[in-house]
C-alpha cells in the first residue's frame, strides 16, 4: 500500500507542479471532472486528440511559413484551430504563445511567424512530454490497484 | 287784181348787203346749231354734270335762235305769207325760251360761280391736309423709332450698351449732329463726358454741376433749350460757318439701389441724375418741335428704367456669385472637417490597433519571460517591463475610451454586479500602494448599500479606482477614507449644481462615494480646471506623481454616461480633498439570487442539475473542441451530436434537438444560424442556438444577435458553466452573456 500512496503523492504534486509552472490551467481541472464511470479515458481521448491535431497543425504552419509567398490568412486559420484546441484542455502556455503568433499574423511578419512557430513547437513539445509523463504516473498508479485522485 | 299773200320787206332789197346777210345768217344758224351739239357731246362725255335742265334750255334757246336766223334767210326775198307766219312764230318762241333763259341765268350764275370758290376752298383744304398727313407720317416714324430704341434699350441689360444704343439711334432718328452723356462722378460734385455719339469728342472732360443752365435743366423733368454756347454744349470745336444747331438738354434720372424700399417709392429729392445734349446739325435751319422734344423726355425716361433695371441686375448677379463663392467655400470646408475627422477616427483605429498589437506582444511575451528561469535582478526587469507596459496598455485604453466618449460612441456594458465586492476589489488594489506609503485605507459601505446592482461594473470600477488612486497619490500622511452609501433623493438637489437634476424613481438609486484624503490639497481655484483633460495641476506635480491627466477627465465622462455628478472638494493647499461622485444605478429586481442567470462570481447555482435525454446537436470544426463540449454535455446528461462542417449541421438538424451548440468562428457559422430559422420558422418547435466564441467583443455578439441567436458562449466553458447555461436557456429561452 505504500507505494500505492507514494506513487499517488507524487502524482498529486507532479499535477501540481503542472499547474504551478503554467503549462495547464483551470481548464484541464473541468476535464478531468467530465471523466467519470461512463467516460473512464475521457481525459486521455481528448489529450491524444489534442496531440494528432496539434502536430498536423505545426507541420502545416512550417510548410506554409517555408512558402515564397506567405498566404498569412491560411496561417492565421491554422493558428486559430491551435489557439481553440490548446484551450479546450487547457494547455496555457501554448494558447498564449498562439495569441501572439496571430498578433504576427495581422502584421503579416514574416520573422515574428518564424518566431512564434519555434516558441509553439518549443511548448508543445514541453507539455506533451509533462502529459505523457502525467499519464505514465496515472497508469502506474492505476496498475498499482490505487485509485486517481480527483483534483481538489 | 287779186292781192297775193306774199309778204314784202320793207325795204327794197339791195343786192350786196343783202348777200352778206344772207352769209352771215346762214353762219350764224351754221354757229347756233353746232354748239349745242358740241355741248351734248361733251356733256355725254363728262359724267357728272348737274345743270342738264339748264343746258337743255340753253341748247333750245340757240337752238332756237338759229332757226331763226335759218328761216331769215327766206325773207331776204319774197317769200310767202306761210314763210313769214313760220318766221313770226320762231321770233316768239325764241323770245319766250331767251327770256327764260335769262331770268334762268339769274339762278344759275351765281351758283356757277360759287361752285369755283368751292372748289378753290377744297384744293386749299387739301394742301392743308396733305401737309398734315405729312406730319403725322413723320411724328409716327419717329414714334416707332423711338420704339425701336426703348425696344433696344431694354433688351440689353448691359448699361454701356443701353447708352451708347439710346445715343446712337437717338442721333439717328432725330438726325442729330451730335449726342452726349453726361454722368455725376462719384463725389457728385461734377458731370463727366461719359459717352458721345461721335467717337473724336474728348471723354473724360468734367463740368461742375453747380451750373445755373444745369439745375434748369434738372429742376423740370422736361427737355429744355440750352443755349450753344454754355459748356456742356460745346464739346468740341464750332465748325460750322454761321449758326450752331439748336441744343436741348434733358435730365435722366439715375436711380439707385438703396432707393427702392419694399413699400416706398423712390425720394425724388434724392435722386441724382445724369444730363444728356442733343445738338441739332449746325448751319441747318431746323428747329425742334414739340413732338421731338416729347420724344427725347420719354426716352430719358425709358433709358432712366433700363439703367435701374441694369443696376439691380449686376447687384443680384454680384450677390449670387459672393454666395455661390461661400457656399464652395462651406463645402470644402465641411468636406475638410470631414475628412479630417475621418482621418482622426482611421487614425484613432488604426493607432489603436498598432499600438495594441506591440504591446500584447511586449505583455505576452514579458509574462511569458517570467514563467522562464531567471535571476533575482532580471525577474526585476522583467517585472518592471510588465507593470509599465501594463500601465501604457491601460493609457492606450484610456485614450480610445476618451475620444470614443468624446464622440458620444461610448456606451456603458450594464450588467448585474456585486457592488459591494467591488469596492472590496479597489480596496485590495490599492491597499498595497497605500501600505508601501504608510496611508491607512478604510472603507465603510452602508448597511442599505444593496449587495447588487445593474450597471457598468468595469467603469464604475475604473472611476473608484481613480479617484483612489488620486487620493493615494496625492497624500504623503494621513488616513484615506472612502465611504460608500444610498443618496436621499432630497439631498442629492445641491443648488451649488443647477445643470444636476436626479429625478428619483422606483427602480433606480443614487450611490454616492466619498473620498476623503489629507493630503497636499488643492487650491480651490485650480478645482474647476481638474476635470478637463491634459490641464495637470502645476503646483501638484510632483516628479513621481505621473498619470497623464486624463484620468479625472474619464471619470467626469462615465459619471456623466451613468446621470451622475462628480466634484471635488478642497479647503485649500495643505488641507486634504474631499472626491464626491453621485451615479445612478439600478435596483436589482429579483432578490433571489441564487437562480440568476448572470452570475459570474458568487455562489454556484444549482438550477437543474441534469439535462437527461436532452438532445443537443454540437458544431465546431475544431476536433479537440468539439470532443471537449460533447465531453461537458455527455457529463450533464446530454443526447449529444456532434458535426464538423456547416453542411453537415444542416444536414443532421431536426425538431429532436432542443440545443444546436456552434461555433461561430466557423466561416459559415451565422449562416447556419439563418438556415435554421428558416426551416423551423415556429418559435416554439424550432432548436434554441448558442454561439460558443473565443471572441469577447461586441461586433461578434451583435452579429450573434442579428441572426436570431439566442445565446452567446465565451469559451472555455466550465462544467458549472455549462450547467447554468443550460438550464437557463431551457427556462428563458435566451441567454446573453455580458460581454
Amino acid at each position: 500500500m505504500d507505494s500505492v500512496v507514494q506513487l499517488q503523492r507524487q502524482l498529486v504534486d507532479y499535477t501540481a507542479s503542472l499547474f504551478h509552472e503554467g503549462f495547464l490551467d483551470e481548464q484541464f481541472n473541468q476535464l478531468q471532472q467530465l471523466q467519470d464511470e461512463s467516460n473512464p479515458d475521457f481525459v486521455v481521448e481528448v489529450v491524444s486528440l489534442f496531440f494528432e491535431d496539434s502536430e498536423r497543425l505545426l507541420n502545416e504552419l512550417a510548410k506554409a511559413l517555408d512558402q515564397q509567398s506567405v498566404d498569412f490568412k491560411r496561417i492565421d486559420a491554422h493558428v486559430h484551430q491551435l489557439k481553440g484546441s490548446s484551450s479546450s484542455i487547457g494547455a496555457q502556455r501554448v494558447q498564449k504563445v498562439c495569441i501572439a503568433f496571430r498578433n504576427y499574423c495581422d502584421e503579416q511578419n514574416t520573422e515574428g511567424c518564424l518566431k512564434c512557430l519555434q516558441q509553439v513547437k518549443h511548448e508543445y513539445s514541453l507539455v506533451k512530454t509533462k502529459l505523457e509523463t502525467l499519464f505514465k504516473l496515472e497508469r502506474q498508479v492505476l496498475a498499482a490497484g490505487g485509485s486517481i485522485p480527483l483534483p481538489i | 287784181m287779186e292781192t297775193c299773200n306774199c309778204v314784202e320787206p320793207q325795204w327794197p332789197a339791195e343786192e350786196l348787203l343783202m348777200k352778206y346777210q344772207y352769209i352771215s345768217d346762214f353762219f350764224i344758224a351754221l354757229a347756233y346749231f353746232s354748239i349745242p351739239l358740241e355741248l351734248i357731246y361733251f356733256v355725254k362725255k363728262s359724267a357728272v354734270f348737274p345743270y342738264r335742265w339748264v343746258l337743255v334750255q340753253f341748247g333750245a334757246f340757240i337752238v332756237l335762235c338759229g332757226a331763226t336766223h335759218l328761216i331769215n334767210l327766206w325773207t331776204f326775198t319774197i317769200h310767202t305769207r306761210t314763210v313769214a307766219i313760220v318766221m313770226t312764230i320762231a321770233k316768239v318762241l325764241t323770245a319766250v325760251v331767251s327770256c327764260i333763259t335769262a331770268l334762268m341765268l339769274v339762278h344759275i350764275i351765281p351758283d356757277l360761280l360759287s361752285v369755283k370758290t368751292r372748289e378753290l376752298f377744297l384744293k386749299n383744304k387739301a394742301a392743308e391736309l396733305d401737309r398734315e398727313m405729312g406730319l403725322i407720317r413723320t411724328q409716327e416714324e419717329t414714334g416707332r423709332h423711338v420704339r425701336m430704341l426703348t425696344h433696344e434699350i431694354r433688351s440689353t441689360l448691359d448699361r454701356h450698351t443701353i447708352l451708347k444704343t439710346t445715343l446712337v439711334e437717338l442721333g439717328r432718328t432725330l438726325a442729330l449732329e451730335e449726342c452726349a452723356l453726361w454722368m455725376p462722378t462719384r463725389t457728385g460734385l461734377e458731370l463727366q463726358l461719359s459717352y458721345t455719339l461721335r467717337p473724336q469728342n474728348p471723354v473724360g472732360y468734367t463740368v461742375p454741376i453747380q451750373l445755373p443752365v444745369i439745375n434748369q435743366v434738372f429742376s423740370s423733368n422736361r427737355a429744355v433749350k440750352i443755349s450753344p454756347n454754355c459748356p456742356v454744349a460745346r464739346i468740341r470745336p464750332f465748325a460750322g460757318k454761321y449758326m450752331p444747331g439748336e441744343v436741348v438738354a434733358v435730365r435722366v434720372p439715375l436711380l439707385h439701389l438703396s432707393n427702392f424700399q419694399i413699400n416706398d417709392w423712390p425720394e425724388l429729392s434724392t435722386k441724382r441724375y445724369a444730363l444728356m445734349v442733343l445738338m441739332l446739325p449746325s448751319d441747318s435751319a431746323r428747329q425742334w418741335h414739340a413732338y421731338e422734344l416729347e420724344l427725347v423726355e420719354v426716352v430719358a425716361d425709358q433709358v432712366a428704367v433700363a439703367l435701374s433695371h441694369a443696376a439691380i441686375l449686376e447687384e443680384s448677379m454680384r450677390a449670387r456669385d459672393l454666395l455661390m463663392e461661400r457656399n464652395v467655400a462651406l463645402d470644402l470646408a465641411r468636406r475638410e472637417a470631414e475628412t479630417a475627422i475621418r482621418a482622426r477616427n482611421d487614425f484613432l483605429a488604426v493607432m489603436n490597433h498598432e499600438m495594441r498589437t506591440p504591446m500584447h506582444a511586449i505583455i505576452a511575451l514579458s509574462s511569458l519571460l517570467q514563467e522562464t528561469g531567471l535571476t533575482p535582478e532580471q525577474r526585476l526587469m522583467v517585472e518592471t517591463i510588465l507593470k509599465s507596459s501594463n500601465l501604457l496598455a491601460t493609457l492606450i485604453n484610456d485614450v480610445l475610451d476618451l475620444s470614443r466618449l468624446e464622440d458620444g460612441s461610448l456606451q456603458l456594458d450594464l450588467g448585474t454586479f456585486n457592488l459591494r465586492a467591488v469596492f472590496r476589489e479597489v480596496l485590495n488594489l490599492i491597499k498595497p500602494i497605500a501600505s508601501v506609503k504608510k496611508l491607512p485605507v478604510t472603507l465603510n459601505l452602508a448597511p442599505d448599500l444593496p449587495e447588487y446592482a445593474i450597471g457598468d461594473e468595469k467603469r464604475l470600477m475604473q472611476t473608484i479606482l481613480n479617484v483612489v488612486g488620486n487620493a493615494v497619490k496625492f497624500s504623503k500622511e494621513g488616513n484615506i477614507s472612502i465611504t460608500a452609501f444610498v443618496a436621499r433623493p432630497e439631498s442629492l438637489r445641491d443648488l451649488r449644481f443647477p445643470d444636476f437634476f436626479p429625478v428619483p424613481s422606483d427602480d433606480h438609486f443614487y450611490l454616492r462615494v466619498q473620498v476623503k484624503d489629507e493630503g497636499l490639497g488643492i487650491n480651490p481655484q485650480d478645482i474647476p480646471k481638474l476635470f478637463t483633460k491634459f490641464a495637470q495641476n502645476q503646483s501638484l506635480a510632483t516628479r513621481n506623481s505621473g498619470g497623464s491627466g486624463l484620468g479625472l477627465a474619464i471619470c467626469k465622462r462615465f459619471v456623466n454616461l451613468m446621470e451622475g455628478h462628480i466634484w471635488i472638494e478642497s479647503e485649500g493647499l495643505g488641507k486634504g480633498c474631499t472626491a464626491i461622485f453621485v451615479v445612478k444605478l439600478a435596483i436589482l429586481e429579483c432578490s433571489n439570487e441564487s437562480k440568476h442567470p448572470f452570475m459570474q462570481k458568487g455562489p454556484a447555482n444549482h438550477g437543474q442539475t441534469t439535462f437527461s435525454g436532452l438532445k443537443v446537436l454540437v458544431m465546431d470544426d475544431n476536433g479537440v473542441s468539439r470532443m471537449v463540449t460533447k465531453g461537458l454535455l455527455v457529463h450533464l446528461g446530454c443526447d449529444v451530436t456532434t458535426v464538423s462542417s456547416s453542411d453537415e449541421c444542416l444536414r443532421v438538424v431536426s425538431l429532436d434537438h432542443k440545443v444546436v451548440f456552434m461555433d461561430v468562428c466557423m466561416p459559415d457559422g451565422f449562416e447556419v444560424a439563418i438556415r435554421i430559422h428558416e426551416r423551423f420558422t415556429k418559435r416554439h418547435e424550432r432548436p434554441l442556438i448558442v454561439a460558443l466564441t473565443g471572441n469577447a467583443n461586441k461586433v461578434t455578439k451583435e452579429n450573434c444577435m442579428k441572426v436570431g441567436m439566442d445565446g452567446v458562449i465565451l469559451k472555455p466553458v466550465s462544467v458549472d458553466k455549462m450547467r447554468g447555461v443550460l438550464s437557463d436557456l431551457l427556462e428563458h429561452r435566451v441567454l446573453f452573456e455580458a460581454m
